[in-house]
């Protein structure tokens, strides 16, 4: 089975210095943040992950990826150990795990245009055809060719979340990150990226870990759920499962929390 | 009695209209839900009442009569005075509308003590109560605390605190929970529930999520392209909206107990349907 997995992750913990608390003289407190996660993901998996904030969903994202280094417990991808790696070392590998970002404004260069903004990670890499990738990345994310020479600025709030998947997948990478990608569109367009996504992950076979607050769109997307809280593990299982009946106290807050867009549903 | 009536509405920037005829009313001990996406104009209807518009907008044409006061009609200053004794506001980002380096009591109090001429006492004395009427546990030391000491959900009570402060005919709340997580969102949306129905107040509630018009609104006002679509009752509308648009609007939202009837993109020809409206109404109000 090993070989289907292609994220491992054990005892997973990591913590921040607490500048709020740090004494004039010598080093500063330390808040955990994740207190030793263990996850599994198998490749083609689309794995949700919720919980409120300061919960380290994000954490849990940027840890994964390695954006962040953890403190201890050991994050294996597709079998190698990447917990400690120098930056040296990951930056090859940096091609096989993208992400998505929450705010396609502020992580999208407003002074490059759509085209070198997806081929910047393959220049990165060193693909070759740069130029056919890019038509390809755009082709994929359902956006014309010729927005290739447009700005992030001439473009609507879904279809620069259209551009910073075609950076993501250009590089035909193993796995994507998405960090609460819908959370800053209108529900028009939030239906339309997931769409997108969901048609991704069949037609490239993608494996996803989609970082968000709302279960609602997790509950449409993902095929397992991680719930968090405070830095915990609070249930990870089958979506449909873990919708249908919630084993933890705190899951069923968040499901009874959602307001629902009708009129049944009554919060007493 | 209708404590806020907008009757034919028309602002624009520059040419590019931006409200377009827009009537509307909110009676008192009314709920009602201002919904569109972004760019429909919700939060510049809020903006026009209050007298916050940028002021790049113009208003056209229309009349905005709050408890009886037409409001165009009157001075600037007296409009102010008009507006800050009948009206307030509940934001949509608690860190921001609140001034970081003052502490929060003042900034409860100012309201009462410069618009309503309330002594310092007085003030302070219903800024505790109404801290307390929020459910604020030990409000006198919450009143001496900066914002950043106080969680998201913490802040946002305070605001709602503040805006009941002056006992106002209406309160406009601009999306009040979009910055907040969902389990402290609920909380929040039942306190602005019980307060507004404890003092009759009537509310505007400017959302983009008709999963919170359900649970907070009584009627709601379907705005695109600064028009209104459909002006109607919750009831209704969940159960049979009354604009193509509406009807795509609900089928767009996010609904975990229905994940395949949900969240089905708002189709094209929906869109251009609305966009012709909007073309018909400005040629025959003489716009390009």
């Amino acid at each position: 089975m090993s070989d289907d997995v292609i994220y491992e992750i054990e005892n997973l913990r990591l913590s921040f210095p607490d500048m709020a608390h740090k004494p004039l003289f010598g080093a500063a407190p330390r808040i955990e943040i994740l207190k030793g996660i263990d996850m599994r993901i198998a490749r083609g998996d689309v794995v949700g992950i919720v919980g409120g904030s300061g919960s380290g969903k994000s954490t849990l994202g940027r840890a994964m990826i390695r954006l962040l280094e953890p403190d201890s417990g050991s994050i294996r991808f597709n079998g190698q150990d990447i917990t400690h790696l120098e930056e040296t070392a990951l930056r090859p590998m940096r091609r096989r795990f993208q992400m998505i970002f929450q705010d396609p404004m502020s992580s999208l260069n407003p002074r490059q245009t759509v085209g070198s903004i997806i081929a910047g990670p393959l220049k990165l890499q060193g693909f070759d055809r740069v130029s056919a990738r890019v038509d390809q990345a755009l082709d994929h994310v359902g956006l014309p060719r010729r927005f290739r020479s447009r700005y992030p600025h001439e473009l609507s709030g879904g279809q620069r979340q259209r551009v910073g998947i075609a950076r993501a997948i250009a590089t035909e990478p193993d796995f994507i990150l998405a960090d609460e990608i819908v959370s800053g569109l209108d529900v028009s367009s939030q239906a339309q990226v997931l769409n997108l996504l969901e048609q991704l992950v069949r037609e490239l076979g993608l494996t996803l870990a989609f970082i968000s607050h709302d279960l609602s769109v997790i509950r449409r997307l993902c095929q397992r759920t991680m719930v968090l809280y405070r830095g915990e593990v609070v249930e990870y299982r089958d979506t449909r499962a873990l919708f249908e009946a919630p084993e933890a106290e705190y899951t069923r807050e968040l499901l009874d929390a959602i307001p629902l867009p009708d009129l049944e549903q009554v919060w007493a | 009695m209708s404590f806020l009536t907008i009757e034919n509405l028309n602002a624009r920037v520059g040419t590019a209209p931006i409200l377009r005829d827009v009537s509307l009313s909110v009676e008192a001990g009314e709920v009602r839900g201002l919904v569109g996406e972004s760019g429909a104009g919700k939060s510049m209807i809020g903006k026009a009442v209050l007298g916050t518009l940028p002021t790049a907008v113009e208003i056209e044409s229309g009349r905005i009569v709050l408890d009886g006061e037409d409001l165009q009609a009157l001075k600037p200053r007296d409009r102010r005075r008009v507006i800050g004794a009948k009206a307030a506001l509940i934001p949509q980002d608690p860190l921001t509308a609140l001034n970081p380096s003052r502490r929060v009591g003042p900034q409860i109090t100012n309201r009462l003590v410069d618009i309503l001429g309330w002594t310092r006492a007085d003030a302070g004395h219903r800024a505790a109560e109404l801290l307390d009427e929020v459910s604020i546990p030990d409000p006198e030391r919450v009143m001496r605390a900066y914002p950043h000491e106080l969680s998201g959900g913490m802040r946002q009570r305070i605001l709602i605190a503040s805006a009941f402060a002056a006992e106002p005919k209406l309160i406009i709340a601009d999306e009040p929970t979009t910055a907040l997580d969902v389990t402290v969102q609920k909380q929040i949306l039942r306190l602005i529930r019980q307060m507004q129905a404890r003092h009759g107040t009537a509310l505007l509630f400017v959302t983009h999520d008709l999963g919170v018009v359900s649970k907070v609104c009584q009627s709601l006002t379907v705005l695109f392209g600064g028009m209104v679509l459909e002006d109607t009752r919750v009831e209704q509308f969940f159960a049979r909206p009354g604009h193509p648009y509406s009807a795509a609007l609900l089928a767009a939202t996010p609904k975990y107990t229905d994940p395949d009837a949900s969240l089905t993109p708002v189709p094209d020809a929906v869109i251009a349907g609305v966009e012709a409206e909007i073309e018909a109404h400005d040629r025959m109000h003489g716009h390009v």
